[in-house]
């Protein structure tokens, strides 16, 4: 018998608000600890909270985008628990009536297939603060600047079979809320993390198994990792004939495992109801048109306007239409030097190799979109050939000017001097006899593969500079021409 | 000066016949004699109260004082204030000095009001007796022996033994109404949602709603002209004009539509409080109102749909009381769990920790349907009878409790016998309509209390119904024998 995974996940994506959830506080990141919990998030006696509006917009926004129902009246419940960074005892949230309804999302398989992943609901809720065990020994220190911060919780149905798609749906939902400017995506700050609730069964069977729902994973490749090491747990428990335990797991991202935190039966009974210190939200179809309408083109959408419009290949077109930010900068690029398949060779390579190797946002790479279509506007009209572009390329990237300072300054210009080239071809092809007779003797066929070695020998000699067109047509007409003479 | 009333004292004030300083100063000294018996007060605040009386004068002296200027007045010590213990009556919160101010509060400082401090109360606010302070219970000043209500039971003694000419209050279930009428004051119930609860310690918050308390109606509207108003810090308060209250008290009452519930007039009440109901209503009738019966049926279930939904709702709101930001924290936990069972344990009452644990059990798992859900529908039942008799009628009238004012000690052993003296008052805080309860007699040399019941933000037509009965009976200017 086959085994099958089935896996939902649950979405925290922190609201990109200026002020909380539910009080006038900051919500900016890294300040220093309780410098921006207000009387309301301390849950100082007498105080109550009031609705941000701004996370009513962007919860609806995300609902909008998902093709999700959304919900008219919405109400805030309180999810009753103790723990000392939950200053009120509860947790505002909302149960019962949720702000966004089912919806989904279009995942892409590594076969290409499109997978549609169903989002049951997302509700509006607000973040906790934080406990700090490891800064004061024998003591926890309490850091109430997170305690308010709306989060929207997005949950899945359980249609994922494996932690591929599983990070295809994560990568989807993060694609999605950045690109409508309503969460910074930042994982490793905790603004998107994410619980993943895994079961595994026979293949066919229709009944799910017993789920764990692993916490708070704040990386792709951790989400990857722990599913993946999750579905193995679960089998070789059940294949040694034990039993899967419904209960919450903690992914240890330095020992790459999942352990239990605590099981259904230590569970808290969360006794929900409905808050009374705050009124349903209720909207209507005006409010809802008015959000509809600042909807921003999504990726599903681009994706499909780069295939059509810049003849992108599949692929190019997927990377390059997940990320606003990167969709902006590669249609910049794109336009400037009037040539898309080249802009995405050069945003998906260098550039992008570059700021990886910096940990760089595009948003503040050092060679504007702009520059870089320069650079390739040289490219294109011979002044450099694309193996300068790199050095030039990396010039820029260190502040050194613009393409045409930097090919000025070095003497980069690209040699078309058909004499020169004819001289250097010449000499190459005095210096290598035993490749030439290699390439005389070999079957015309064959001939062009060999002609590389030339090149090659012809463009360290010029230094990379030389017209490749025209080294690559002046070589084979002289070395076809010793080969039938 | 012992029975002068906030308007007389405004007049005074603007007259010079005396100033705020000595007005202050005048009742400071009352509580000094006479609070060791009352215990009215948990924090008497006299250094403050003097420099905002001084202050009050200047302002009189430069020619900017508004009406409440200078007047002095208590808060109950479930309102925030400022730099002053926030006790709420409770030991959880014997530390907790308020680093800012309820709204009520900020608008009575606004207005130039004296605070002569803090009252005391039943602790959170749950009781009807004044008994489950942790500060001990406030006296009735009419017999000592007696309670003085609750849960605003420092506010109405401190009131009635003329210690301060008015309070503030707060009623979750007839925290205002009931303490009134036990002491022989006059105090009012807005509708929920007129008066901001923010910086109010909540109790039940879909019940809780602040209000005056003071010896007449025009004292009550002078209050609640200070007191209401929308609080864009409180989403539950209501973003409606506040008129002033004070310009209609003396509106004819011809052709007054009351209405006498049936139910009010039935079951375990006292004869004398009946007849001296029916008295009042009388009165009425001789200034021009007509009388007829209503119904409100379903007044039998208010008092368990009370004891399921306020407790739901205080077990959470009480959440917050952790031992870990504020307040009492029990000594040398040895975890966290053993911190917030004793913090907690140690910290409440038994009446609290009652409720608490009533509240759970509603809220938990598998009894949600069959209790909270079910108050709920009652709740909406009670509503539909108090809507529906006022479509026939302008103002509901009736007891404001069962008895006079029983003794200390007296329900203390049976928690539903007590919660059975707020049966008229509860079933409006799960209307949220408005009710003022006015002195109307006496039963046992105990002061009666007739409790009037308008429409939603019908809170002119009550004080000016409670004024004009006032202009034509004495009973509010009775004093406590000295």
């Amino acid at each position: 018998m086959e085994w099958e995974a089935v896996i939902g996940l649950e979405i925290h994506a922190q609201l990109a608000t200026k002020s909380k959830i539910f009080s006038g506080a900051s919500t900016a990141f890294g300040a220093e600890p309780n410098t921006q919990a207000c009387a309301v998030d301390l849950a100082l006696p007498g105080t109550l909270p009031v609705f941000n509006g701004e996370a009513l917009r962007m919860a609806v926004l995300f609902g909008l985008a998902i093709d999700a129902e959304i919900g008219y009246t919405s109400v805030f419940d309180r999810k009753n628990y103790f723990y000392p960074d939950l200053p009120k005892g509860y947790q505002t949230s909302q149960l019962f009536h949720p702000i966004v309804g089912t919806g989904y999302v279009d995942i892409t398989l590594d076969d290409g297939t499109i997978k549609r992943v169903g989002v049951t609901r997302a509700h509006l809720e607000e973040d906790a603060g934080k406990s700090l065990h490891e800064e004061f020994p024998n003591m926890t220190g309490i850091d109430l600047n997170r305690a308010g911060t709306p989060l929207l919780e997005i949950v899945s149905e359980p249609d994922m079979r494996s932690a591929e798609e599983a990070v295809a749906y994560v990568k989807k939902i993060h694609a999605i809320v950045t690109n409508l400017g309503i969460c910074d995506g930042n994982m490793a700050e905790g603004s998107f993390r994410c619980d993943c609730n895994v079961s595994v069964r026979y293949k066919g069977e229709e009944e799910f198994g017993n789920r764990t729902e692993s916490k708070n994973i704040n990386s792709f490749r951790f989400i990857e990792k722990a599913i993946k090491g999750e579905i193995i747990r679960q089998i070789d428990i059940l294949e040694d004939g034990g039993h899967i335990t419904q209960e919450t797991r903690l992914y240890d991202a330095n020992k790459d495992e999942t352990r239990s935190m605590r099981s259904k039966e230590e569970a808290n009974d969360y006794r929900y109801f409905p808050c009374p210190d705050l009124l349903p939200i209720v909207i209507d179809d005006d409010y809802v048109n008015q959000v509809r309408a600042t909807l921003p083109e999504l990726p599903d959408a681009r994706k499909a306007r780069f295939l059509e419009q810049y003849k992108l290949s599949d692929y190019d077109a997927m990377v390059l239409s997940a990320y606003r930010d990167l969709s902006h900068y590669f249609e910049t690029v794109a336009n400037t030097a009037g040539d898309a398949k080249l802009a995405a060779n050069w945003v998906m390579g260098e550039l992008s190799k570059l700021l990886n190797q910096n940990d760089t946002d595009i948003k503040d790479s050092p060679v504007s979109a702009e520059q870089l279509g320069g650079l390739l506007l040289r490219i294109k009209d011979n002044t450099i050939t694309g193996k300068i572009a790199k050095q030039v390329f990396e010039a820029m990237w260190a502040g050194e000017g613009s393409a045409d300072e930097v090919i000025e300054s070095k003497g980069l210009k690209q040699v078309t001097d058909s004499g020169a080239i004819e001289s250097m071809v010449d000499d190459v092809i005095a210096a290598n006899q035993p490749q030439v007779d290699q390439y005389v003797n070999a079957e015309p066929d064959k001939r062009g593969k060999m002609i590389g070695f030339f090149m090659g020998k012809v463009m360290q000699a010029s230094q990379g500079k030389a017209n490749p067109g025209q080294v690559q047509g002046l070589l084979k007409q002289k070395l076809d021409a010793l080969a039938d003479g | 000066m012992l029975d002068k009333t906030l308007a007389e004292l405004a007049q005074g004030l603007a007259t010079g016949e005396f100033s705020s300083v000595e007005l202050t100063q005048h009742y400071l000294d009352r509580i000094n004699a006479e609070d060791g018996t009352l215990n009215s007060f948990i924090t008497v605040t006299p250094e403050q109260a003097l420099a905002q009386a001084e202050a009050a004068d200047q302002l009189r002296a430069a020619g900017s004082a508004g009406t409440f200027t200078g007047l002095p007045i208590a808060h109950k010590d479930i309102f925030c204030t400022q730099g002053v213990r926030t006790s709420c009556g409770s030991k959880m919160l014997d530390n907790f000095v308020s680093p800012y101010n309820a709204t009520v509060v900020e608008h009575f400082n606004q207005a130039g009001a004296v605070s002569l401090g803090k009252t005391n109360m039943d602790e959170f606010a749950m009781g009807s007796s004044n008994e489950s302070s942790f500060y001990g219970p406030a006296r009735n000043p009419w017999n000592t022996d007696c309670v003085p209500g609750g849960s605003s039971g420092g506010s109405a003694a401190a009131i009635a033994g003329g210690l301060t000419p008015g309070a503030t209050g707060s009623d979750t279930g007839g925290s205002i109404r009931q303490p009134a009428a036990l002491c022989g004051i006059t105090g009012l119930k807005p509708t929920y949602g007129r008066v901001s609860r923010y910086g109010m310690i909540a109790y039940a918050s879909s019940l809780d709603q602040g209000g005056p308390m003071a010896r007449t109606a025009e004292d009550n509207a002078m209050m609640l002209n200070v007191m209401a108003g929308f609080d864009p810090k409180d989403s539950t308060s209501l973003d409606r004009p506040v008129p002033d209250y004070t310009l209609t008290l003396n509106d004819s009452l011809k052709g007054l539509k009351i209405g006498l519930p049936k139910e009010f007039f039935s079951g375990e009440i006292d004869p004398q409080i009946t007849t001296q109901v029916q008295n009042a209503i009388r009165e009425f009738e001789a200034l021009g109102a007509t009388v007829q019966e209503v119904s409100l049926p379903n007044t039998h279930l208010a008092i368990p749909a009370y004891y399921i939904i306020a407790p739901a709702e205080a077990s959470s709101n009480l959440s917050r009381f952790d031992g870990v930001r504020y307040g009492y924290r029990c000594e040398d936990p040895t975890d966290l769990e053993d911190m917030y069972k004793r913090s907690r344990g140690e910290g409440f009452g038994e009446e609290v920790k009652r409720r608490i644990m009533v509240g759970t059990y509603a809220l938990s798992e598998g009894f949600y349907d069959a209790y909270y859900k079910k108050a709920l529908q009652i709740r909406r039942l009670i509503q539909q009878d108090y809507v529906n008799a006022l479509s026939e009628v302008d103002i509901i009238m009736g007891p404001t409790t069962p008895h006079p004012a029983f003794k200390l000690g007296e329900k203390n052993a049976d928690p539903i016998s007590m919660y059975m003296e707020d049966i008229f008052t509860i079933s409006l805080n799960l209307a949220g309509m408005p009710g003022i309860s006015v002195p109307c007699g006496f039963a046992n040399q105990l002061p009666v209390g007739l409790q009037m019941i308008g429409n939603y933000f019908a809170e002119e037509r009550l004080l000016n119904a409670a004024h004009q009965f006032q202009q034509a009976t004495d009973w509010h200017k009775q004093t406590p024998g000295q």
